[in-house]
């Protein structure tokens, strides 16, 4: 664009905005992170962006329209819908269900006892067993979990946070013994510890061997199980917690830069682990604030391994991300309105540029999905696969002036925060100090206010509600289920060689006492068929346990 | 300037389950309508929420559970309560609780289920009533 | 008063139904706290005070579980502000006090200041004496982090904590607001942080000029509450300076001290009180005279005056009722 052009743009949008939009009356837009947003946006809006320096291609530096060059023409995204519960049995029945119908990945949900090392006849497990997700208690319910699932096929991923360490070797042991070599092995573990302090409550251990337990990891794939993605540092808590569309992709990158110190520190290499860190983050309603929001995480993160931490892979630069719809974004009322909702959030995603993808069901603000809901929820994303073109072309939101102009001033508002946060001491001081909390719980809040004055519409909550019969037909977890975990942790007992637990599980304390890796201990202990319990008791012998911090 | 009889609340999330953000939200507006709060944190035993409701004297609980493990929870705590002479107590729920479970726990003296969308000026008129007759 | 008594049996229930009692100044309330007061005197009052989240809720619950393990009982009392707008407060300090929440002989309250300014709730001395006579060895006043205006723990403790962290940047500039006077015992929080041995050399410098000579010099401790580091030193300091007040005669002048502004307060408050209603039954009558005071029509002295004798007045009268 020449100058003269520019300013004949400028002078004739001052013009219109006078002269003809003037004429009208017409609401102001806000985003939930105070921009105003204009009525129209123009070449004026987007002068400042140099194409080639801050958008560039797909595929290169610094990846603001996608990661890949081919993107959904080369391969389509992953189709992973986050499921489990109840047995080891009935998950492994649900996944082989799922993937009957198409999906393309697995992603496990773990009950909060698996979550935070308690096994299923623990005090604090009562009431909790199999209920958000399925139970693990030892080496024994992850084989039956991936019975009949070829792992080198398939790419698995796994929320599971402070026992992280343990589950990996669980699954390591598990495709071993069907024959396949670490090397093979594609996936993710979330183990993402801070924003288990900030948003989501599962830690276990404090801080500092906390940290130490993540680059363990770090170290460990690097060396033997290369494929495997070793982080999936997550924004989709705290944006369920009520952070604004910003607050989740800044604080998720000071988490992000913590990880990284924290390795550097062990003493990696920056592009030994980098190019291994993945993310997840929370695709919500706002349509293209969402997509803004990717490419400006996109963008941002390739400078911040670049210029920050001087990575020189161009694998480490690159931003691939999972997404999961919004969770707090589906209401209890008329639940079929989620279908609707789910859709076009599944669009934003992929219009947004993502690598893998879990859409909600829309019974799920009432309980667990049922085998009808999640399919149609999977159906959603193969018809936006396949049916309506939007995986035609790279980026095809890329040069739009709003969009442009959006993914800028967001990159902009999230630099802000981490250099507030840098200020701070870095994330876990920020943490400590409960600045994250709180400015999460401040835009909840305010959001909460927002909908209960109605201000903000949603659709047949605080608006257009009927008056509707009870739900049926939702699913239901067997309230046997603990006792059958109970039952069979029992027989396990008896049956495994208890010397040989004894032994694994003292050496896995010494290693804790010391400094070396802590995966090759914990993977004897879980072939030694330790339960999950034991084995993080022993670490909370060694280690202590955090203290919650709810800062209100 | 004789203070009149402010409402106090107990806020807590039993269980395993760390979702707070309904809990922390429910708090601050219970707050703003000038109810004193007392938030314990998550991850919270039966036995430590009903320990916190007896030296706090509180005229009203509010338990939040998203992880379905209300069947258990909810007794017990209920039981607790009984126990220790407590059973005045105005006990409410809130989380992702289904309606076929709420007939059996208002059977065990909790008064009322708020689900999910509720408005906080409901829970707030709905306690503000309830204990100006008790 | 059936309270007092089953307070006096040791239960909880009645202790904390007559902390509300008192708290919400409710019919029966003096006359508890009359037959309370004779039954006082054994317990020994710690106050914690310090700008926010230096960690004085982590160091409460700490020092708490190191008397608790040397079999001494424990009450506590937390207090947080009530929000000027809505009347309504957070209290939040028992987050930070699981490790000693269950503990049958450990009883924690939290409160509200309810408008009343100084970092302490107008309840509090009641409340303390109530601890007191239900048996508490020990009773730990946390106070609002406000960071400056907290004289009023001196008051209401026999030892005052001022706890302070490094890296606040507003630590020292809240120390040199005057409220170096209060501390009995320093304690720099936070010592896993950078800093703490800085700040613990400030605090030592300044102690050493702002005292003339003094008979106990404030020590200065580092802690890492978290880590339950410093904690005992902490706790057996608090005992030294005990005896040093018993030694010195010092513990009974404070105590004396305090209970001569615990009346003084009294008084003030029941006069109040007769302000308060008298101010209310009249409104429009109070409203008259301020416009005409504002019109110059008449003075405020004349009315000042003439309401001080009102009151007096109706005192009179109810005494001889
Ligand atoms: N690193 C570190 N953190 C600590 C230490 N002590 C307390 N904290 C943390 O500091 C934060 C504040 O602690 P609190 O005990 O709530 O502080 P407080 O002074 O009671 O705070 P207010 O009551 O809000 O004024 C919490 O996150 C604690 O876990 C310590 O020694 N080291
Ligand atoms: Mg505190």
């Amino acid at each position: 664009m020449i100058e003269e052009d520019i300013e004949k743009i400028q002078e004739e949008t001052k013009r219109w905005n006078r002269d003809c939009l003037g004429k009208h009356t017409f609401r102001k837009r806000e985003t939930d992170w105070g921009l105003e947003i204009k009525p129209l946006y123009t070449v004026d809006d987007t002068k400042d962006i140099n194409y080639l320096e801050d958008i560039g291609f797909p595929g290169e530096y610094p990846f603001t329209r996608a990661p890949h060059p081919s993107m959904y023409l080369g391969k389509l995204w992953t189709m992973r819908q986050y499921s489990g519960y109840g047995t080891a049995d009935e998950t492994n029945k649900r996944y082989k269900y799922l993937l009957e119908q198409g999906q393309t990945g697995l992603s496990v949900a773990f009950d909060l006892p698996t979550q935070i090392g308690y096994d299923s006849d623990h005090p604090l497990s009562q009431g909790e067993v199999g209920k958000v997700g399925v139970a693990v208690d030892s080496l024994a319910d992850m084989e039956t979990i991936f019975n009949g699932l070829p792992l080198d096929k398939l790419s698995t991923s796994m929320t599971i946070n402070a026992p992280a360490a343990i589950l990996l070797a669980m699954y390591l042991t598990v495709a071993e013994k069907q024959g396949i070599g670490p090397e093979k092995l594609n996936g993710t573990i979330q183990n993402d510890i801070l924003k288990e302090y900030t948003v989501r409550g599962t830690y276990i251990f404090p801080v500092g061997p906390s940290l130490r337990l993540i680059t363990d990891i770090f170290e460990y794939c690097s060396k033997y199980v290369p494929k495997w993605n070793t982080i999936n540092i997550a924004g989709y808590h705290m944006r369920e917690a009520g952070a604004t569309a910003v607050q989740e992709i800044a604080f998720t990158f000071a988490d992000a830069i913590e990880y990284v110190n924290a390795g550097i520190k062990a003493g990696l290499r920056v592009d030994d682990f980098a190019p291994r860190i993945s993310w997840i983050f929370n695709t919500h309603n706002n349509f293209f604030e969402e997509i803004a929001k990717y490419r400006a995480a996109r963008r941002l993160w390739a400078k911040i391994m670049k210029e920050r931490f001087g990575a020189s892979d161009p694998r480490s630069w690159m931003f691939r991300f999972h997404t999961q719809t919004a969770g707090s974004a589906l209401t209890a009322q008329q639940p079929l309105n989620n279908v609707v909702r789910v859709a076009f959030q599944t669009l934003a995603a992929i219009l947004g540029g993502a690598q893998s993808l879990a859409s909600c069901s829309f019974d799920e603000a009432l309980a667990l999905p049922t085998e009808e809901s999640v399919r149609l929820s999977l159906r959603t994303q193969q018809i936006i696969a396949h049916e309506i073109g939007v995986t035609d072309t790279v980026d095809p939101m890329g040069g739009s002036f709003y969009i442009e102009s959006l993914t800028k001033k967001m990159e902009e508002k999230i630099t802000d925060y981490i250099k507030r946060i840098d200020e701070l001491g870095g994330a876990a001081a920020a943490i400590e100090k409960g600045y994250i909390q709180q400015e999460i719980q401040e835009s909840a809040y305010r959001y909460q206010k927002e909908v209960e004055s109605g201000g903000k519409v949603v659709v047949g909550m605080n608006s257009y509600q009927v008056e509707e019969p009870l739900p049926k037909g939702l699913l239901k977890v067997d309230t046997e289920v603990g006792a059958i975990q109970i039952k069979k942790l029992k027989e396990l007992k008896t049956t495994r060689d208890n010397q040989k637990v004894q032994s694994t599980l003292l050496a896995l304390r010494k290693t804790a006492e010391g400094h070396a890796n802590l995966m090759p201990p914990i993977i004897e202990a879980v072939k030694a068929y330790a339960t999950l319990g034991e084995t993080c008791d022993v670490l909370r012998e060694v280690f202590g346990e955090y203290e919650g911090t709810s800062v209100i | 300037m004789n203070q009149d009889k402010r409402i106090r609340v107990l806020v807590a999330k039993p269980g395993l389950d760390g979702h707070d953000r309904g809990a922390k939200v429910i708090a601050r507006a219970l707050r703003d309508s000038g109810m004193e709060v007392i938030y314990t944190g998550i991850r919270q035993t039966p036995e430590q929420i009903v320990d916190a409701a007896l030296q706090e004297d509180v005229d009203t609980i509010l338990l939040s559970i998203l992880s379905g493990a209300h069947g258990f929870l909810f007794p017990r705590i209920m039981e607790l309560l009984k126990e220790k002479g407590l059973g005045d107590i105005l006990v409410l729920g809130g989380g992702i609780i289904p309606e076929d479970d709420v007939p059996e726990l208002k059977k065990l003296g909790v008064s009322e289920i708020f689900g999910p969308g509720m408005s906080s000026q409901t829970l707030i008129n709905y306690i503000r009533e309830n204990l100006s007759q008790g | 008063m059936e309270l007092v008594d089953e307070v006096r049996k040791g239960s909880v229930r009645a202790l904390a139904k007559l902390i509300t009692l008192v708290e919400n100044e409710m019919p029966g309330g003096i006359e508890a706290m009359e037959k309370i007061y004779p039954l006082t005197g054994n317990a020994y009052i710690i106050g914690i005070t310090g700008p926010p989240g230096a960690g004085k809720s982590t160091l409460t619950d700490r020092i708490t579980k190191e008397l608790r393990r040397q079999n001494h009982t424990v009450g506590i009392i937390a207090i947080d502000p009530t929000s000027p707008f809505t009347g309504g407060a957070l209290l939040g300090d028992r987050v930070r006090m699981q490790g000693v929440s269950s503990d049958e002989d450990v009883f924690i309250r939290s409160m509200a200041t309810r408008g009343s300014l100084g970092g302490l709730s107008r309840a509090t001395s009641d409340t303390v004496k109530l601890l007191d006579a239900y048996g508490k060895d020990y009773i730990i006043i946390e106070t609002v982090g406000v960071g400056q205006d907290e004289v009023d723990i001196v008051r209401t403790a026999d030892v005052s904590i001022l706890a302070v962290m490094p890296g606040g940047g507003d630590d020292i500039q809240a120390i040199k607001a005057g409220i170096m006077e209060i501390g009995d015992i320093f304690v720099v929080n936070k010592a896993d942080r950078d800093g703490a041995d800085r700040l613990v050399t400030e605090i030592k410098m300044m102690l050493g000029l702002s005292s003339t000579e003094r008979e106990w010099t404030p020590p200065v401790i580092k802690t890492i509450a978290t880590e339950d580091q410093g904690i005992d030193t902490l706790v057996e300091k608090i005992k030294e300076h005990r005896e040093f007040l018993v030694k010195s005669g010092m513990l009974a002048c404070r105590r004396k001290e305090r209970i001569r502004c615990e009346i003084i307060k009294m008084i003030e408050h029941e006069i109040y009180r007769y302000l308060d209603s008298l101010i209310g039954e009249n409104k429009d009558f109070f409203e008259q005279r301020l416009e005409d005071i504002v019109n110059k029509k008449e003075d405020p002295y004349l009315l000042a005056k003439k309401t001080v004798e009102t009151i007096a007045k109706r005192i009179s009268k109810n005494a001889n009722v």
